[in-house]
């Protein structure tokens, strides 16, 4: 076989490269000069993140493949890898003080959020399932490291080795999964294996759905979508708060990317085959994130389990796969973006050294003594919810759209039940901010980064509610894509 | 098309059969005078000193580590220069790609040594 070399294939991998640049930047000044690295880390990383994104942008509507069809650089691609790299920015935003505060290594901990993003973004634009496990494997050894990153507090250390253990354990089960697919089809190419579906002989072939059934319990896992969810919460109480937010963000919007590629493009023709396994687990990710959420007293595991629950409303929009679901998983995933960076923001502020402060009852009366930031967490509550003047509220409309538009009515009342349900749990945060008075109101410092970050978490959660069609042009053209 | 496995079953029973047949042979044949020497791991060896499970420095760890890593990484330069034989035109990218390619590990080296790893004390 001739391997094909290109020159140009290396302008699709922009936004990567200048992200590797930037993580050896940083890593070269913490070699030859630490004490100019801790200061200036987070500077360089950001403007290496926003140089991506507009990289990223540059390479908005102008379809290309490259490596050998490995890569692929579409206009969904592009899209979350904008959500991706604005979760990024906003991470390093409220990680700045965050790092010197837990006396963090600064070079290493920037240089392991941007190569974990290079994964992200690959993994967004791999069309291959081989590409899909490499770039798995970058994105996730760089988080297993910057979970455990806290070395001098067990629960660190315990969230590192629990999501390490666990986390190479379900990358064993998709590679297996690609290797079914691979025995079944021939060919471990999205195109391909979407080409080879169309014979007969090949679809009802039950190596290819145990393969395919392998695959999605491996993006499952990475997604936090249950049964494969039990890592999530002790993995986000352990981890460093900025990096429970990251890893919220980016691991997921990746691994829905992933799961997205495989499940609706390669493997459209098997949906009547992968449609009840998705819809169960749709439905019990909604039902058990939510549920459990409500007996949560810490702040982190209560966002954890949000999290997992946020995962099975995209779910249905997998389920879907039609052109709606197809318009609201991206749309989803930058309004899920800013609302949930900006509740990690705030619990970033509310912490104190050490990761402590992290129960509900730490933020008792906070609206006294802080009003804007309070207000700012109630609006993020709102939006987690999905309670209407915030983006959340448009991203679970667009899905339940989505839902109607597939007959999906069984899952759909699961997911408007539930949401009733969430609310409970994201109120009680704001009754616990505003409505209790204590003698003596929690005080705490804003950083001005962090104040950034909240402040555009909070502009971004507003801006998709007044204005979705702005992403609307964009995501009309990702439905192209069906 | 199960048939054409068939030798591979027959070299498995043979294997298992000559293996196992050797040991349960030499057990009921062979003579048997057991004495401390001979009941070491080793008849002829090194005398064993303390268990296998013993504690030792977690600096071997690291250097087991970073030889792992780079001796993986430098394992690509094989199949690069494969294609490079046949590449033609595209040489002097390939070059340019290898050196980028070098140029991170040399990176990650440079940072290591750098961060004091390669110390032993």
């Amino acid at each position: 076989m001739r391997i094909p070399v290109d020159p140009s294939d290396w302008l699709i991998l922009i936004p990567e490269f200048i992200l590797l640049g930037t993580a050896i930047a940083i890593l070269m000044i913490d070699a030859f000069a630490k004490a100019a690295s801790d200061r200036s880390s987070p500077w360089i990383s950001l403007a290496g993140t926003a140089g991506a994104i507009v990289a990223a942008v540059f390479l908005w509507g102008n379809p290309l493949s490259g490596f050998g069809g490995m890569i692929v650089n579409d206009d969904f691609g592009v899209l979350v890898s904008t959500a991706i790299l604005t979760g990024t920015a906003l991470a390093v935003l409220i990680s700045v003080d965050y790092v010197r505060r837990e006396e963090l290594p600064a070079g290493e901990y920037y240089a392991l959020i941007l190569l974990s993003t290079i994964g992200m973004l690959l993994m967004v634009s791999s069309a291959n399932l081989i590409m899909i496990f490499l770039s798995l494997e970058v994105l996730s050894i760089a988080l297993y490291v910057l979970t455990g990153f806290a070395r001098m507090r067990p629960r660190s250390q315990e969230a590192g080795m629990k999501y390490f253990l666990l986390g190479s354990f379900s990358a064993a089960i998709l590679v297996y999964g690609v290797a079914l697919i691979y025995g079944a089809t021939g060919t471990v190419d999205l195109q391909s294996i979407a080409d080879e579906l169309i014979s007969p002989g090949v679809l009802g072939n039950p190596v290819l759905l145990a393969g395919a059934g392998l695959v999605l319990v491996g993006l499952g896992f990475k997604v936090a979508a249950v049964p494969f969810q039990m890592w999530t919460p002790d993995v986000y109480e352990g981890a460093p708060s900025t990096v429970a937010a990251f890893m919220s963000i980016g691991s997921k919007a990746a691994a829905f990317a992933a799961l997205v590629r495989v499940l609706i493009f390669a493997m459209g023709g098997l949906r009547p085959e992968w449609l009840a396994a998705v819809w169960v687990i749709a439905a019990l990710t909604m039902t058990v994130g939510n549920l459990v959420a409500i007996a949560q007293d810490n702040i982190k595991r209560m966002l954890a389990y949000s999290s997992i629950a946020h995962a099975g409303y995209i779910l249905v929009a997998v389920a879907a796969a039609n052109r709606l679901g197809l318009q609201s998983i991206p749309f989803y995933l930058i309004a899920y973006a800013f609302m949930n960076l900006g509740a990690w923001a705030v619990v970033t502020a509310v912490t104190r050294k050490g990761e402590e402060a992290v129960g509900l009852s730490d933020y008792s009366g906070l609206f006294w003594s802080h009003p804007v930031l309070a207000g700012s967490m109630g609006l993020f509550m709102f939006a987690l919810a999905g309670i209407p003047p915030t983006a959340g509220f448009t991203a679970k409309i667009y899905v339940f759209m989505a839902a109607v538009a597939a007959d999906m009515i069984g899952l759909l009342i699961i997911a408007i039940v539930t949401t009733i349900i969430s609310a409970y749990f994201y109120l009680r945060v704001t009754v616990i901010m505003f409505m209790e008075r204590p003698a003596e109101p929690p005080v705490v410092t804003v950083p001005t980064p962090l104040a950034v970050a909240i402040a555009v978490a909070a502009a971004g959660t507003i801006w998709l509610f007044l204005f979705p069609g702005v992403t609307q042009s964009f995501t009309d053209t990702v439905a192209r894509l069906l | 098309m199960l048939v054409q496995y068939l030798p591979f079953l027959v070299l498995f029973i043979v294997a298992v059969a000559f293996a196992g047949g050797a040991m349960v042979l030499s057990r009921l044949l062979g003579p048997k005078r057991p004495s401390a020497t001979k009941l070491e791991p080793y008849e002829s060896g090194m005398v064993p000193i303390g268990g296998t499970r013993g504690r030792f420095p977690i600096r071997f760890y690291l250097v087991a580590l970073l030889f792992i890593l780079f001796d993986i990484e430098i394992i690509f330069l094989y199949p690069w220069a494969v294609i490079f034989l046949e590449a033609g035109a595209a040489r002097v990218f390939l070059f340019f790609e290898i050196l980028v390619f070098l140029g991170v590990i040399t990176v990650g080296y440079v940072y290591i040594w750098r961060k004091g790893a390669l110390d032993w004390e």
